[in-house]
Parts: C-alpha cells; structure tokens; sequence
C-alpha cells in the first residue's frame, strides 16, 4: 500500500522545511521529494501504481507525528473517566501520535503486571502510540524505588511520582542514580506539600478574594530548586513537569546554563490563563498546580520562547461530572488538554511569541530527544505523521471531544487551526480534511 | 425603591443604595419582635429551608426566628441529618430540597462558593449564610446596621478589624459592606493572617492593633481559632492575647465612644477580655438582636417585598 502526502509544508524542525511529497509505503516513509520535483515523480508513479492513496496536504503543514508526554489515560481502574481507547482516540484528534501515559492508574503502574497491561490494552484499543511512565516509588507513596530495569525491559519510557511528590530528598537522589543507569528520564512533579496543602488555587489577591486557601509559587519553585540540585549532583537527566511559576522558569533557565541535564514542559493552560479564568468558582480552571498571576504567564512565554521550557505537553487530565460538579475547594485538580493544545500553541505562533517550527519542536522533536525516540521525517523511519491546517476556524465544543472528559476552560472559545490528519505507523488515525 | 435581587450571595455584589434599603426595611421591621405577640402573617404560605453544613447556633437560630415571625413555613437540615452522610452529593441533596419548592434556601457551607453554585443551578432563591472564608453576608448588614443605629450614619468612621482576616468570611464581607458605605476600613492581626492584596477590598493594614485601635469608631473583634495553632499562624493564645487582644491595657488608647463588635462566639480571654465583651463599649449583643430583623428584612425582600405578600 502506498500513500503520497502531497504539497504540503513539510516542518520537522533542524531537518526539513520546504513544500515536498512524502511517499510513504506500508508503515514506513520510502520517499520525501521537494516540490520541485515532485510533479514528474508523482505522476510517474501515478502511472506505475494503481494502488496509490493521495492526501492532498496542499496549504497545509505537514509535521512528525505530535508527542505528547503527559498525558492520563486513567486506564487501568477508572474506566469512567477515560479508557486507553478514548484517550487515544482524543489524542489522535488533537494530531497526537503518541502519548506518555502517566502511572497513577489504579493500581498504579509501579510494577511489570500493569505495564503489560497497559501496552497490551493499547496494542488492542488504542488509536496512537502508547508509552508507559512507570511510578518513581512503589504506589507513589515515597518509601521504596520500583523495580526500573524490569520496568524499562516491559516498555517503560520513563519514571515519575506524577501527582505527588517526591518529598524524601535521599530517596529522589537514589531514584534518579539509579534511572541513570538504565537510562530512563526522572518526570518530577514539583510541589512542596506542606505549602501547598489544604489551597485550591494560586495564592494572592483573586483567592483572598474569593475566600479561597491559596497555593504559594515556592510550593513548585523550591521543589524545582531541590530536584535540580539532585540532577546536578547524580547527572541523572532530569524533566520537570508542567512548569507554572516564573521562578521556576528562572531557576532553570539558570541551571541550564551550568550546563545541568535538566529539560523542563508547561501545559497550554499556563501560557494561555491566569487565575483570574476561576472566577465564578469555576472548577474546570481548577488544576494542580493552579493558574498563576499574569507575571507567571508571561514568563512561562519567555521561557518557551528562549527555549528554557523544552515541551509543551498538556497534562490531559479527564474527569466526570462527580469530580467537577462539586464545591470548587472539594473538586478533583486537571482538565483535558489533548484536543484543544494544537490550537492553544497556534495562538502563540499568531501572538509572535514563538514561531511554528519551535512550536512543532515543543510538540514533536523535544519530546522525541527527551524520550529516546526517533519520529523525524526521513526515509526509512516509520510514518507517525501530523497534518496541521492553520487556517481552519471553528469554536471548541467539549461535547464533542473524542475524550470522555468534560472539564475544559477553553469550552466555546474561538480557535485558529487544528490537527486536520493523523497517521500512525502510515495508518490513518484520525482525519478530518477540508480542502 | 424596588428590590430587585433573586439572591444574596455576597457583599460585593450589593450596592450602597441596595444596603441601605435592607437596612432600612430592618429597622422598620424590629418592632416586630417587641411586641407581645412577635408574628406578623407577611409571608404565610411561603417555605424556607435553613440548610446548614457547617455548625452555627447564632446565624441558624437568628434566620429561623426571622422566619418565623415572618410566618413562614421553616425547616432545617444539617450535615448530620441529610443524605450528605451516606455520600449525596451538595447537588442532589439541594436539587431534591428544591423539588419540595421551597421560597428560599438559606445556606452555610464550608466551602467558598457553595451558594453560588446552588444559585446557579437552582430556581430557588439563595442566601448565603457563611460560604468558608468567603463571604457572610447577613453579618456584615447586621454589623452595618448595628453602626448605623449607634452612630447615625456609616460615613467617614473608621472601621478596625483585628484578628485572623484571612481565614474570616464576616471580615471580608464587613470590609466591602463598610467601605461601599463610605467608612475607612483598617485591619490589623498577626502578619500571618492578614491575606496578600487584602488592600484589593477596600481595607488598610495597621502597623499593630494599638495603632489600628488608636482611631477606631469601631472596633470589630474576630474570633481566633484554637487549631491556627497547628498550622504555625500563632504561637500561643498568651502571646496572641498580648498583641492582638483587646483588653482594658489597650482600650486606653481608644476613643472615649468607641464601640467593640464581636461576630461571636467570643474566646474570653484571647481576643477579647470578658470586661470589655460584658462592658459599657460592647453592642455584641445589639448585634445579636439587630440580626433578626435583619434576616427579616432579607427573606421578605427576597420574597418580592410587599408585591408577593399575601394580604387576605
């Protein structure tokens, strides 16, 4: 079977750009062509092949297939909120063609059992590419390392406590020698639990306001510190998840220029709100950690910008009515991301505060570098590829996200360009092509 | 003028003129309760629920006499006695009260922002009864009108809270109530509990209590908890009462007609010396009495005032 995405704005970044032809035989890229060329080549193989599907990628950007390195898929043990299948399916929506599925599953992906598990489920229902994070700890609680070499062996990508933290400093030492060794990336989820405990959004005048217990920026920020200070000590490779205060930003904006192997993603959510979007006790603008102040927003840009923030990845966290239709101080943190970031990031391409390559870097080749996998554009790599119309106007509806999750704060906003086509191993996964 | 609102939610949304007509209504209404017989028919037939899921004697017993003497139908529910216990959520348990049709539902809830949910999800009429440390608003109009009675006007006193401003719903809503009035506000506490951008409501921070003291009209006292301890707010209640209680050593450097204000139950002793709370300054229990007519007037504006009344 032959595939040809043909006059698309091929971008995958410090390798390609240009308007080419990717010629794609079964899973795998056989042939890129610059336009140039292109028309003979083609028409040739117009000629020669019978069993030729063209997509006509004309006007539109053409990328590696999107990573998106933080996701849960909720999948084993709340099947309610989202299973392996809906999450994919979301993902491959959103122009995803991989996703890293975060441990806090129940049980918790802390051992080989769930990990098969997982990758088999996804084998059997999931739409993109699925890869396990396992747990830091055993059950997250902070008491015991899991088992990393087995782990990494069953298909683990990397580790991470994610949505605790790792407060025993000796253990998150230990944790990040001994990932070292196998070669797996250390997620830290940054948070400083005793100054955070018992707040339910960004501490500071809209929480006095509103009566709400508020979360201090050093609750992430001296947690950045810490874990920096182990990276730097163990040389570990270190990734900071979901980034939301400007002194995190500069502690490792810092850190990288000693040279510290510390990379670092924020969600679409912190570059794009500020605590202002809880007003009205607004529990889908209710995460962990919470929105921040404008000076936070505007620095998370800086820091996408000058590329101290490596990733943009979305935390896509799906919830139900029960978690979410509740008093905003008991309602359950996160929202869904993997169907509206593409949109929010091109928001950022419009605003000029990063151009579409370093967005398309933040979405693909980063996380690909971060995660040891290859997705470039070139022959002979499988095809996990993204098809990105930029001028495609629409309003988000979150009825009909593919994500079983509700709980978005971008509900009826206005976007500019979306993922048109997915493409997993040269499968088409999602496509919603309008020419 | 015609009181127009559904629901009464917090201060901020209520304007002067709103304020003073309630309070106005209030005082109309507080002969009421001295008459032999305290029961006017004016809201026959209409139903009132006090849902209380946070404990209060003062707040619910003022509401359900107010109820009452307005001849409404009144029950409560509490956390204890509702479905909460065996895992309703706030919701459900509101959406089935509401399908009894009930006029108004009054509400104290522990988290900030609990009535507003239910004015937005349900047809009912709301009050707010005390949402966490959000808002308090039928405190802040009886404080308001307990003032006014004293002093004749709200204009141009100055209003001094002292204690833990950041945990307190009846300082946040006395503070707005106070300076949409025309009152300068000035609060004063441990650095620990005076909330970042406090000065976003319309309130000044004192340097210390003496200082906050010194110019009071007012003075109104908030009750300190015992568990702040916990949480490293305060050291001790020796150390507390020292610096930020109001005792006779303090009251020196207060106006000769200042007035103590205390939203209760008073820790004797901590903030607030038993001879100060018992003495010739203290309108806390003006404040107690003003709180019926208050409610009063609240639940019979809310009910659409003299237009909905039935007058057979």
């Amino acid at each position: 079977m032959l595939t040809l995405i043909k006059g698309g704005r091929v971008i995958d970044p410090g390798n390609l750009d240009g308007v080419m032809d990717i010629l794609i035989k079964n899973d795998r890229i056989i042939d890129i062509t610059p336009l140039e060329k292109s028309e003979i080549n083609s028409s040739e193989l117009l000629k020669k092949q019978n069993a030729i599907r063209i997509i006509d990628a004309f006007g539109k950007i053409v990328v590696p297939g999107l990573i998106d390195m933080h996701v849960h898929l909720r999948e084993p043990g709340q099947e309610y909120k989202e299973t392996i299948e809906t999450g994919t399916l979301a993902a491959a929506a959103g122009g995803f063609t991989s996703v890293c599925a975060m441990p806090n599953t129940i049980p918790v992906n802390d051992n080989r059992q769930i990990t098969e598990y997982i990758l088999n489920r996804a084998r059997n229902t999931g739409k993109v590419n699925v890869y396990p994070v396992a747990a830091i700890s055993i059950g997250l609680k902070g008491n015991r390392l899991c088992e990393y070499g087995d782990l990494k062996d069953a298909g683990v990508i990397a580790i991470s406590d994610d949505g605790n933290p790792v407060l025993n400093s000796r253990l998150m030492r230990r944790a990040m020698e001994y990932a070292k060794g196998f070669g797996l990336p250390v997620i830290s989820h940054c948070e400083i639990s005793e100054l955070s405990s018992g707040g339910s959004m960004n501490e500071g005048v809209v929480a006095t306001r509103m009566g709400l217990a508020g979360i201090p920026n050093e609750a992430e920020s001296i947690m950045v510190a810490r874990d920096i200070a182990l990276c730097e000590l163990t040389g570990a490779h270190l990734h900071i998840a979901h980034v939301s205060t400007s002194q995190s930003v500069s502690t490792i904006r810092d850190a990288k220029k000693r040279g510290v192997s510390v990379t670092a993603e924020t969600a679409p959510h912190y570059f794009t709100l500020t605590e202002d979007a809880v007003c009205g006790y607004n529990t889908n603008a209710k995460m962990n950690p919470p929105l921040r102040s404008a000076a936070d927003r505007d620095a998370i840009r800086e820091g996408l910008a000058d590329g101290t923030i490596d990733v943009i990845a979305t935390d896509h966290a799906p919830h139900s009515s029960l978690e979410k239709d509740v008093e905003f101080d008991m309602a359950a943190n996160g929202i869904v991301g993997l169907e509206t970031s593409v949109s929010l990031g091109l928001k950022l391409v419009e605003e000029r505060i990063i151009s579409l390559t370093v967005l398309i870097e933040k979405m693909s080749s980063n996380p690909a570098r971060i995660l040891h996998l290859d997705k470039s554009i070139k022959k002979g790599n499988v095809a996990d590829i993204t098809i990105i119309d930029t001028n495609l106007s629409y309003t988000v509806d979150s009825n009909s996200f593919f994500s079983l999750g509700r709980n978005t704060p971008f509900n009826e906003w206005e976007m500019k360009g979306r993922a048109c086509l997915a493409m997993v191993g040269g499968k088409i996964v999602f496509e919603n092509m309008i020419s | 003028m015609q009181f127009e609102r559904k629901h009464i939610l917090d201060m901020e949304s209520l304007s002067a003129e709103e304020i003073t007509f309630i309070i106005d209504t209030a005082d109309r209404l507080k002969e009421i309760s001295r008459r032999p017989v305290k029961k006017v028919p004016t809201l026959r037939g209409k139903t009132v629920v006090l849902f209380f899921y946070e404990a209060s004697t003062r707040t619910r017993s003022s509401f359900e006499i107010a109820a009452k003497r307005l001849s409404a139908d009144s029950i409560s529910v509490s956390k204890a006695s509702s479905s909460m216990v065996k895992g309703e959520t706030l919701i459900d348990t509101a959406k089935n009260l509401e399908a009894m049709n009930p006029d108004i539902i009054v509400v104290r809830h522990s988290s900030a922002g609990a009535p507003h949910m239910l004015a937005r999800l349900l047809k009912t009429s709301i009050i707010n009864a005390g949402d966490g440390m959000h808002a308090h608003p039928s405190q802040a109009l009886l404080d308001i009108m307990t003032v006014r009675e004293k002093k004749g006007s709200i204009k141009g006193l100055r209003i001094a809270i002292i204690g833990d401003i950041s945990h307190s719903r009846v300082a946040r809503s006395d503070i707005t109530g106070f300076n949409k009035m025309g009152a300068e506000v000035v609060v004063a506490g441990p650095s620990t509990m005076i909330p970042k951008g406090i000065e976003s409501l319309g309130a000044h921070v004192a340097d210390s209590s003496d200082d906050a003291v010194k110019k009071a009209d007012v003075i109104i006292m908030l009750r300190i908890q015992k568990e702040r301890q916990d949480s490293f707010l305060y050291p001790s209640d020796r150390e507390y009462s020292r610096f930020f209680g109001l005792n006779r050593e303090r009251m020196k450097k207060a106006k000769k007609d200042v007035l103590i204000m205390h939203p209760g139950p008073v820790n004797r002793g901590v903030e607030l010396s038993s001879e100060l709370a018992d003495g010739p300054y203290s309108i806390i229990l003006d404040q107690v009495t003003n709180g019926v007519s208050l409610r009063m007037a609240l639940l019979y504006l809310i009910s659409g005032g003299i237009r909905n009344v039935d007058t057979d």
